[in-house]
């Protein structure tokens, strides 16, 4: 049954487009001059304007019109001289206005697009739109789940209300949920280096929901839901998997996917559904009377674009220049801003290439086993290069220093006082041929293959020797001393 | 109140308070009394505040041996209670707003100056949206010249004060004639600046687009000292004009002579236009010509559209504006089971009949499938009026018409009919839509009652429409006189 199941698997192919919700990396709020703050005291930054008091009028933030441009010229987008913002009406205590005010049909950039590395090569991945807006406030649910179903009561922090947001939306071009992760993770790359976010998602700073439909064998597009709650790129990942795998079992058993707004929960990795959007919301969007709209002096946009730093595909092709790095492993360097800037630290000191292997492969492999930011590493860039300098000198083995950095990222030792407390310097000639005697002299009938020509078993022996010093000799060098000692 | 003071304009009594002929503080306790005397009659104000009206007349008292005080100051004045007064309970004429005391005073009052003399806060259409001052939740206002009669609205408590002599100027605010309707109705001159002059902030929100504060007044020249106070740039209003404000004083008394005036046909022989407001448009426009000025007819050939246009307008953006009162934050709150239905609960008891219809009406004209049909016609037919206006001024300095249809009518005779009612503005709602500035003069009586002529100028041209107007009061030989006496 089951195999003649598989067999009629007919062919989905996923459509997703992503929209993310940015909080801009501004001083003050979007209509007023209250400070954007995270995790203060409840209600202690707000104002007439941002609670929403009768007569308040709003001011946009020129600090938030630039990051916007900004953000869409590094995302390829075309400018406009003119965006309108726009009232998006609905009711919700977290909402004090009674409205949004956003921009709706004529928004301050559209038509740009990221390229994406992935396993099988770059894709393109179009911007539809980008606009400015405001962010609600946020509901507090008394109880213990945190979440309104259940709560005992309900409180409003309108510190949050009003921070600048700048919404950024994909064509559905991505047709897979690792597309999706590595279109995320490329533009939170792009944001950063700009400059225009910290995009700590954490903080609530980044936001990402998905439309996600099937499109039939026909060719003909599915019905598309949205899911939400995707706090991490992992989770948008894993998200967008379970809810291809509901749709598509949906539609091989014959039945309607509904339009919908789905929930992720990591904690079950399953999707529900949140609510049924078959009964929309009708937002009533009109232009804002209260703001003029916006007027982008071109010379303004040619000055901020003049003065835009580095994006990360610049980065990765002068990494790749500069470094002698390969394309794949500038990807990965410049795909985080401090994992770059932390690897340009460490590479003003020691062999480019060297560090480059350190930091994707052994370090990288630290950081997400622990789970922690290279930025909050103990092993700093002075320490890293510390250890690959240990290494190209001799001092200390390749493979004692892959011990060493684990050592030196638990304790943050400096890697020198590290080698010598555990004796992981590298073994002298002397000592080293001492081992080696000694090995030999344990395992005679190997050696004696070893003389009578028999090389496979000269790793054997290298492994003893190894074993013998604890991983603090080097393989290679062990080796050739005893082929050496072994050919006479 | 004495004879002598309730004789005397703002302007002559601020004269007269600076020369040390009569002090803040006695002509503050004169208005308090005349209050006193005939709000029982009158209910113009919903909230006194004669404590704060004596200690700032003090203050004024006691800076006027140091000099440095605008003229202005010394008079005292009344305001719409649509205007925020840092704690002093601003309700909008509505039950949603019964107890809320803003944290924060309006622009235009700062404006005026720390130490205003503000006796109290007056009575209105709930929410600035009527032309009768019947739709407060504080009771309707009666005309002083016909206590019978409807005063105008939606600032029929500040017309009505003024005319009655409880103080000497009073501001209100206009959407789309509710200064200018309720002067003419009430004998006063009432003025809405350009769009953009006078800053909102502050000012609680109708109709965004089309909403000003403007002077109403017993002259002209009154009108022009108290835009004087309140007009300019403000930051913390995106709407409003960085253009430099003029002395509105300054050539006032210059007369018409070679001015252009143009009678718009439309709005003067448009059939609603009753024949003794007609006359009397008529006899102001032969005035201004007998006083020097260059009188022709001038077509704004889109006017007729402009009441249509307007009421699709300002009830949607009071769709959106009046989301905001919703007893989740401050006002009234009618506790309930869920967040939405004590949304209901609280808006159903909140607001009244008028402020429901428009936010339906406005709701409505904004939904999807019907926003083109409605909401973005009506910007078509906006932009044709301004058009329009273009035009016509491109002829004429200022244009003539009559301010209101009618002159006042009795209380409760045209609650039933908003048509009736809306049709009220069909002379004001134009330079709201286009945003021109405009000013209703007395234009003498018509069955004993006031008539207002509305003259109408190009923006941010208050200085001619205001030496236009002080040349037709003139002419008029109109006086203010205190009613009832």
């Amino acid at each position: 049954m089951e195999n003649t199941k598989t067999q009629e698997k007919r062919d989905y192919r996923p459509v997703i487009g992503l929209e993310f919700h940015v909080h801009l990396a501004t001083r003050t709020k979007m209509f007023c001059g209250c400070r954007v703050t995270y995790g203060e005291e409840p209600n202690t930054h707000t104002c007439p304007v941002c609670l929403g008091h009768p007569g308040a009028l709003p001011v946009a933030n020129e600090r938030a019109i630039e990051l916007g441009v900004m953000a869409g010229l590094a995302l390829n987008c075309e400018v406009h001289p003119r965006a309108v913002y726009a009232r998006k009406n609905y009711f919700y205590p977290d909402l004090p206005k009674g409205y949004q005010i956003t921009q709706y049909d004529e928004p301050i950039c559209t038509g740009g697009y990221i390229d994406v590395q992935t396993s099988e090569g770059p894709v393109r991945v179009g911007i539809t739109r980008l606009h400015l807006e405001e962010d609600a406030a946020k509901n507090v649910h008394a109880g213990e789940s945190g979440r309104m179903h259940g709560s005992t009561g309900s409180y409003i922090d309108y510190n949050r209300g009003g921070t600048p947001l700048m919404e950024i939306v994909t064509e559905p071009d991505i047709d897979s949920p690792e597309v999706a992760r590595a279109t995320a993770n490329q533009l939170k790359a792009i944001l950063q280096s700009v400059g225009v976010s910290e995009c700590d998602m954490e903080k609530g700073q980044l936001r990402c929901d998905a439309n996600v439909s099937v499109r039939e064998p026909d060719g003909s597009f599915g019905t598309k839901t949205e899911l939400k709650n995707m706090n991490s790129f992992r989770f948008v990942e894993r998200g967008l998997a379970r809810e291809l795998e509901r749709q598509t079992e949906l539609l091989e058993n014959a039945e309607r996917v509904g339009q919908s707004t789905m929930h992720y929960d990591p904690a079950t990795d399953e999707v529900h559904e949140l609510r049924s959007k078959e009964f929309a919301h009708d937002y009533r969007y009109f232009p804002e009377p209260d703001l003029l709209p916006v007027e982008l002096n071109e010379a303004w946009v040619r000055e901020i674009k003049s003065r835009l730093p580095e994006l990360p595909e610049e980065m990765r092709d002068r990494f790749v220049g500069q470094y002698g790095l390969s394309s794949y492993d500038a990807g990965v360097l410049t795909a985080d801003r401090e994992l770059a800037a932390y690897y340009e630290a460490v590479a003003a000191e020691v062999d480019p290439k060297q560090a480059a292997n350190w930091i994707t492969g052994d370090l990288q492999a630290l950081l997400n086993e622990a789970g922690v930011e290279v930025s909050e590493s103990r092993v700093t860039p002075e320490k890293m290069a510390g250890i690959v300098r240990l290494v190209s000198e001799g001092t200390v083995s390749r493979a004692a220093a892959k011990d060493l950095l684990g050592r030196v990222f638990e304790s943050g030792d400096s890697p020198a006082e590290v080698v010598e407390r555990e004796g992981l310097a590298q073994m002298g000639g002397d000592e080293l041929g001492g081992v080696v005697d000694r090995v030999v002299s344990e395992n005679p009938d190997e050696a004696e293959r070893v003389r009578g020509g028999d090389k496979k078993v000269v790793g054997f022996l290298v492994g003893q020797v190894m074993k013998a010093t604890r991983g603090s000799a080097d393989g290679g060098r062990a080796r050739e001393v005893l082929l050496e000692k072994l050919s006479r | 109140m004495p004879a002598e003071l309730q004789g005397l304009t703002a302007y002559e009594l601020a004269e007269r308070i600076r020369g040390g002929g009569v002090s803040a503080r006695e002509a503050t306790e004169a208005a308090l009394d005349r209050i006193e005397e005939v709000e029982d009659d009158i209910n113009a104000f919903v909230t006194r505040t004669p404590e704060i009206a004596l200690e700032k007349a003090g203050r004024i008292d006691g800076r006027l041996r140091n000099g440095g005080l605008n003229l202005w100051e010394c008079v005292p004045m009344a305001v719409k209670d649509v205007l925020s007064t840092r704690g002093v309970r601003t309700t909008c004429g509505s039950r949603i707003l019964e107890d809320f005391e803003p944290l924060y005073d309006a622009s235009a009052l700062v404006n005026f100056g720390e130490d205003r003399i503000m006796v109290g806060k007056t009575n209105c259409d709930e929410f600035a949206m009527g032309s009768s001052n019947e739709n407060s939740a504080y009771g309707p206002v009666h005309n002083p010249w016909d206590l019978d009669g409807v005063p105008g609205g939606s600032s029929g408590g500040s017309a009505a004060a003024v005319a009655a002599g409880e103080g000497w100027w009073a501001l209100g605010t206009d959407t789309g004639g509710s200064v200018r309707q309720p002067a003419a109705l009430c004998g006063i001159v009432g003025l809405k600046p350009t769009y953009g002059r006078v800053s909102r902030y502050g000012l609680i929100a109708f109709a965004s687009s089309l909403d000003q504060i403007g002077p109403m007044t017993r002259d002209v020249r009154d009108a022009a000292l108290l835009l004087q106070a309140i007009a300019g740039h403000d930051p913390r209003d995106s709407t409003s004009a960085n253009v430099e404000v003029p002395d509105y004083l300054a050539g006032l008394e210059d007369g018409v002579s070679g001015l252009r005036v143009g009678v718009v046909t439309e709005l003067t022989q448009n059939e609603g236009i009753s024949p003794g407001v007609r006359e009397a448009t008529e006899k102001a426009a032969r005035e201004l010509a007998a006083a020097g000025a260059e009188v022709g007819e001038v077509s704004l050939p889109h006017s007729e559209y402009g009441l249509p246009a307007y009421y699709i307008i300002a009830p949607a953006e009071v769709s959106s504006n009046l989301a905001r009162f919703d007893g989740v934050r401050y006002g009234h709150r009618v506790p309930a089971g869920g967040v939405h239905e004590m949304y209901r609960a609280t808006r159903e008891e909140g607001f009244g009949d008028e402020v429901k219809r428009r936010i339906m009406l406005g709701t409505y004209s904004l939904s999807s499938g019907y926003y083109e049909a409605y909401y973005a016609q009506a910007q078509k037919v906006r932009t044709k009026i301004i058009e329009d206006f273009r035009a016509a001024y491109a002829r004429y300095d200022v244009l003539l018409t009559p301010t209101a249809p009618t002159v006042a009518f009795g209380i409760g005779t045209k609650v039933d009919d908003p048509l009736e009612m809306y049709a009220q503005d069909i002379c004001s709602v134009p330079a709201s839509l286009a945003g021109v500035p405009a000013i209703s003069v007395p234009g003498g009586l018509s069955d004993g009652l006031p008539v207002g002529v509305q003259l109408m100028g190009d923006h941010f041209t208050e200085p001619t429409l205001l030496r236009a107007a002080r040349a037709l009061e003139k002419a008029t030989g109109f006086h203010f006189e205190a009613r009832p006496r």
